[in-house]
């Protein structure tokens, strides 16, 4: 399954090579052309298809979609040796530091394995037991008996991703570490195995947990008439002593974005995921928050303007050690893109 | 002109970010011996350009090398009964201005004084508390008739300091950030006016880093290099601070990795430096660097971006501490990775195939099917 | 609609001239943009009220790809000619709707700059003319308490299945156009009153040497996005963008030389931009010799258009002509409306010549 070795696969913003190889080896039989550009992303392009010349002229300049999903996960970088031979390091993207207590890690290249150590409880003060440690204080023990142990197994800047395997659970649920954005990636891949009748490119982008990066420059060298970001989500429908949104519900459908904090998405698109869902009777929700952001605020301002939306498979748990998703949420993302896609055909309606 | 005393000109000239026109004046003069062309943006950046040499007709690729020129400083809001209330340009920590003589640029150039009610009025109470820099006020001795006539609203202000020489070739000052890294890229144009490199050598003094890049921004848009390497000031090792991503002054500089650094020109500066034994330590940021590397990352199509580090100690105030020395070290290193680069690394950033050497599999993809034609386009 | 009768509280500069022929129609444009419907992301309404304003009087008009509207006036004289672009945008802050509880309450979350404290008691108006009240958790809570996520929207429904309105769905702050004689309250004055001004500015300009593009920008107020790509696409040689600063000229406000009725401010810092040297200079030359109030605006905690502009390609050289407005970001902005005509005879006598730039 492709999601579980995208999920095992380790790639923290700014070094996605691991997730890109995989993707690669997926998706390069069913496109036309790829390329990696100076950031990494992988942006595959897909011809159009069975597109009736009169069609190509109501459509100027030609149609191109741009469908994005991020390679790169939350992590850590290991950012000092101490002289006993621990090792500090800071996060890399949002990571409550309240999930790091005793935590399995893999460090570099050669995945040296390492353990988040935190004090014994015997050993604390009832106060302490109350506080957060926050990540400045945390250190990694990879077992190095001195600081120039440490330093020849590990470098400085070195990656570490959480040591996480994927694996099914519960009734039709998965679970594994990055599934934001492994899911979409996932999703990608298959939605790339279709014909479209204009062109379609594939990006899978990389840094988007560091400000939405590659997909920046990508949508700048693609000018892509619409963009589509597929993402995975919060999903936060677990019990709540207030009736409040839930952000998603797992198994309700994917999620479309209204709004986040860097995006109002497209209208006419919001649109179109909608009546194709209706008219499918794939279940759909909204992502009832407007904090966050995606890869489709960053390509929806790129030269003169894109119009973009993001649509997500709910996960609970992300941007920590292990997340959940439903597979019934992924099969319908694929669904519902799979059918709205053709519709853009004659392009989008004017506002 | 030696390193020092073009620091001490560039350190003592006036140039709050959007207002460099000084600064970029002595720039442009250091670096017109050795440009084969120079310009100024419309954001008011200095590019010089020096056409590298080629065996063949081919055109040249272009590596940029900048650093800012601009500096922190304060600006004129409000003539309050004949002292001037001010806002800040740019990080300034308000603690610092109290009691530093400035600068003011009126009509007239004013000498000012960040004033300081003495001790003896002062409760326990107030003494034990940081003043807002909306609670400061500069004194310029004159009647409020007078300073209403010289000084309005937006005018600006800049700290009086000059440079001072310390023990064992360091220097202190204001605005060495990031004027050393000015000097830096000054330096290394002049270098490579003596040695051969195959690429185009942009050396770009940036205006307006501290007030979020802009100037390297649209600089680097005009310009769109095959590489970028910015140079800018970090933290030294100075009591009471962590020792991460801190390089002790005289021992180096930093060579910067993570997200915003290109992996394959982490490596060759670094190969470099070790190959010519330049003393350096790894800086490792796990987003943003906070320089202009940040921003030139992300201009068009993605650009290929380097970091060194320039240590300063007491950063952004006016008694930044920094080793001569070490200024010499990266200019070295920086003209060094300028002649160094070649065609086989500009395939091997655009992952195409290189003959001589095989690809390393894991940073690039060795795919047959890599278009040609989307290759980055160049002017 | 209600006549301009001269207050006295503030002197005016202009008190002795003669009321300009166009202040009434301005003023009932004002009435009418201010009132429409625009939250960021929803700038339909107001974009085609302004589209009928200018369509007879521009040479060419097109909506891009985010929904800022451009229109370019050509001007006469040799090519080439400069390009000047203003701006102003059409978009207000607002909510949009998160959750819709059992009982039919509405959850949200802003749009834009949107303080909790300005909303209680305040009322909204959706796109479909549904008006909704906020209400807050607890009626006794202290300013402090006040927190974005205690307060919810009432639409008069009774449960989740007879609400009018759903998740997604965004509104608009709901309040009259209210004239005082100078001085105008309104919500929205930010930016409609720019909107005004290159309306006005548009339509007075009768000949200028360069191509004058006027565009209306969208979804300013989270983020400055339509700026940052309408001046991508038109690639100006100068940019001017026309929005609402603040003031200090209220009781116990923070120290700014900004006032109400004294004129346009000229911008030289705010939060995200510096006005290039040459631009302000070009302003100020501009009042000074066609004798207009000016006053000289460095603000901190607010940016405008200007910031997008300024960065875009190779850099634009970029100002701002500010609108001075008390209570920004409330439903109840007051500007003076002698600020904005004199923005217009700013624009129109800047445009009118020949530009020198550096």
């Amino acid at each position: 399954m492709l999601l579980e070795k995208l999920s095992n696969a380790r790639g923290v913003s700014g070094n996605e090579g691991e997730v890109r190889e995989i993707l690669l080896g997926a998706i390069k039989d069913h496109v036309d052309e790829y390329r990696v550009d100076a950031l990494g992303n992988l942006i595959a392009h897909k011809r159009a298809t069975g597109a009736r010349p009169e069609r190509r002229r109501a459509t100027r300049p030609p149609f191109k979609v741009m469908l994005a999903a991020h390679m790169d996960e939350v992590g850590l970088m290991i950012v000092h040796h101490e002289s006993n031979g621990h090792l500090c390091f800071a996060k890399v993207g949002g990571i409550d530091d309240r999930v790091l207590l005793s935590k399995v890690v893999l460090i570099g290249k050669d995945s040296i394995p390492g353990v988040i150590g935190v004090k014994p409880i015997h050993l604390l003060k009832p106060e302490e037991r109350k506080q957060v440690i926050d990540a400045e204080s945390l250190f990694i023990d990879i077992g190095a008996k001195s600081k120039e142990d440490a330093e020849r197994a590990v470098r400085l800047g070195d990656y570490a991703t959480f040591a996480t395997e994927f694996a099914p659970m519960g009734a039709g649920l998965v679970k594994g570490k990055a599934l934001d954005d492994r899911a979409g990636c996932a999703a990608l891949v298959e939605i790339l195995k279709r014909a479209y009748p204009f062109d379609v490119y594939g990006v899978f982008t990389a840094q988007e947990e560091v400000g939405g990066r590659g997909a920046r420059v990508a949508a700048y060298a693609i000018e892509p008439q619409c963009a589509f970001a597929l993402e995975g989500t919060i999903c936060d429908d677990t019990p709540k002593n207030k009736d409040l949104s839930p952000v998603t519900r797992l198994g309700a459908g994917p999620a479309i974005t209204f709004a986040d904090n860097s995006l109002l998405s497209d209208r006419r698109l919001v649109n179109l995921l909608v009546e194709t869902a209706k008219e499918n009777r794939i279940p759909y929700q909204f992502r009832q928050l407007t904090t966050g952001g995606s890869d489709a605020g960053r390509v929806a301002i790129t030269k003169e303007g894109v119009p973009a939306v993001s649509v997500a498979v709910p996960a609970r748990y992300i941007h920590s050690p292990v997340s959940v998703l439903n597979k019934q949420d992924f099969e319908n993302l694929v669904a519902l893109m799979t059918k709205t896609l053709p519709k853009l055909a004659k392009g989008l309606p004017p506002f | 002109m030696s390193i020092k005393e073009f620091l001490r000109q560039l350190s003592q000239a006036h140039g709050v970010s959007g207002y460099e026109h000084a600064v970029r004046d002595l720039v442009s003069e250091r670096f017109r011996p050795y440009a084969d062309e120079i310009a100024v943006t419309p954001m008011g950046s200095v590019i010089a350009l020096q056409r590298g040499t080629r065996a063949d007709k081919t055109p040249a690729p272009q590596v940029l090398v900048e650093a800012h020129m601009d500096e922190i400083g304060l600006m004129v809001t409000d003539i309050d009964h004949g002292f001037i209330r001010f806002t800040h340009v740019g990080g300034v920590d308000a603690r610092v201005l109290v009691a530093q003589e400035v600068v003011v640029q009126g009509k007239e150039t004013l000498r000012g004084i960040i004033g300081a009610r003495p001790p003896h009025v002062l409760t326990a109470a107030e003494r034990d508390q940081v003043i807002p820099m909306s609670d400061l006020w500069i004194d310029v001795g004159l009647s409020e008739t007078r300073v209403r006539d010289l000084v309005q609203p937006g005018d600006l202000v800049t700290l009086a300091r000059q440079v001072t020489a310390l023990k064992n070739d360091l220097v202190a000052g204001k605005a060495f950030d990031d004027r050393c890294g000015v000097v830096c890229v000054a330096e290394t144009l002049a270098l490579l006016a003596t040695m051969r490199h195959p690429w185009d050598v942009y050396a770009v003094a940036n205006a307006q880093e501290e007030v979020g890049s802009r100037g390297a921004i649209t600089s680097t848009f005009q310009i769109n290099p095959a590489v970028a390497i910015a140079l800018d000031a970090t933290y030294a090792d100075q009591p009471n601070m962590s020792e991460i991503n801190v390089v002790p002054l005289n021992q180096g500089m930093g060579i910067a990795t993570g997200p915003n650094i290109h992996p394959l020109i982490h490596e060759k500066l670094t190969e470099i430096a070790k190959a010519h034994e330049i003393p350096y330590r790894v800086t490792a940021y796990t987003g943003t660097t906070s320089t202009d590397a940040w921003a030139m990352q992300v201009v068009r199509e993605g650009i290929p971006t380097g970091l060194i580090d320039i240590p300063v100690r007491y950063m952004h105030t006016s008694v930044e501490t920094l080793s001569l020395t070490d200024l010499e070290r990266v200019s070295r290193l920086l003209a060094l990775f300028c002649a160094a680069l070649d065609d086989q690394f500009l395939k091997q950033l655009r992952g195409e195939p290189v003959a001589e050497q095989p690809a390393q599999a894991s940073e690039k993809p060795k795919a047959k099917n890599v278009t040609r034609k989307a290759a980055r386009k160049r002017k | 609609m209600a006549t301009a009768k001269k207050t006295a509280h503030f002197p005016i500069f202009d008190k002795d001239a003669p009321p300009s022929p166009r202040a009434q129609p301005a003023k009932e444009l004002a009435k009418k943009l201010t009132e429409a419907y625009g939250p960021s992301g929803h700038e339909q309404a107001v974009r085609e009220l302004l589209r009928e304003e200018i369509k007879g009087a521009v040479d060419e008009l097109r909506v891009d790809a985010l929904g800022n509207l451009i229109a370019r006036k050509k001007g006469a004289g040799p090519t080439p000619r400069k390009k000047i672009m203003l701006a102003a945008h059409m978009d207000e802050i607002g909510v949009i709707v998160t959750h819709v509880d059992e009982k039919g309450f509405l959850r949200f979350a802003p749009i834009g700059g949107v303080r909790p404290l300005t909303l209680t008691g305040q009322r909204c108006r959706f796109a479909n003319g549904v008006i909704g009240v906020f209400g807050i958790e607890k009626k006794d809570a202290s300013n402090t308490e006040i927190k974005m996520e205690r307060l919810f929207i009432d639409v008069g429904a009774t449960s989740a299945s007879d609400t009018p309105v759903g998740v997604g769905d965004a509104a608009s702050f709901w309040r009259d156009y209210v004239d005082l004689g100078d001085r105008i309250v309104a919500k929205a004055l930010d930016d409609r009153i720019g909107c005004v001004v290159l309306v006005e500015t548009l339509k007075q300009l009768k000949k200028s040497p360069h191509d004058v593009f006027f565009v209306f920008t969208v979804q300013e107020e989270v983020g400055l996005r339509g700026a940052g790509t309408s001046a991508f696409g038109v690639q100006p040689d100068l940019a001017l963008a026309v929005d609402v600063t603040d003031t200090g000229d209220t009781p116990e406000s923070n120290t700014l030389a900004v006032a109400l009725g004294k004129g346009p401010a000229i911008k030289v810092k705010d939060s995200g931009m510096l006005a290039h040297p040459a631009v302000k200079n070009l302003l100020v030359q501009a009042a000074e010799d066609a004798k207009i109030p000016y006053q000289r605006e460095v603000i901190v905690g607010i940016t405008t258009d200007a910031a997008a502009m300024q960065t875009t390609r190779e850099g634009v050289l970029t100002g701002v002509v500010s609108i001075p407005t008390r209570y920004m970001h409330t439903p109840s902005e007051m500007a003076d409306f002698a600020d904005a005509q004199n923005a217009v005879k700013l624009l129109t006598t800047l445009l009118s010549k020949p530009i020198k730039l550096d």
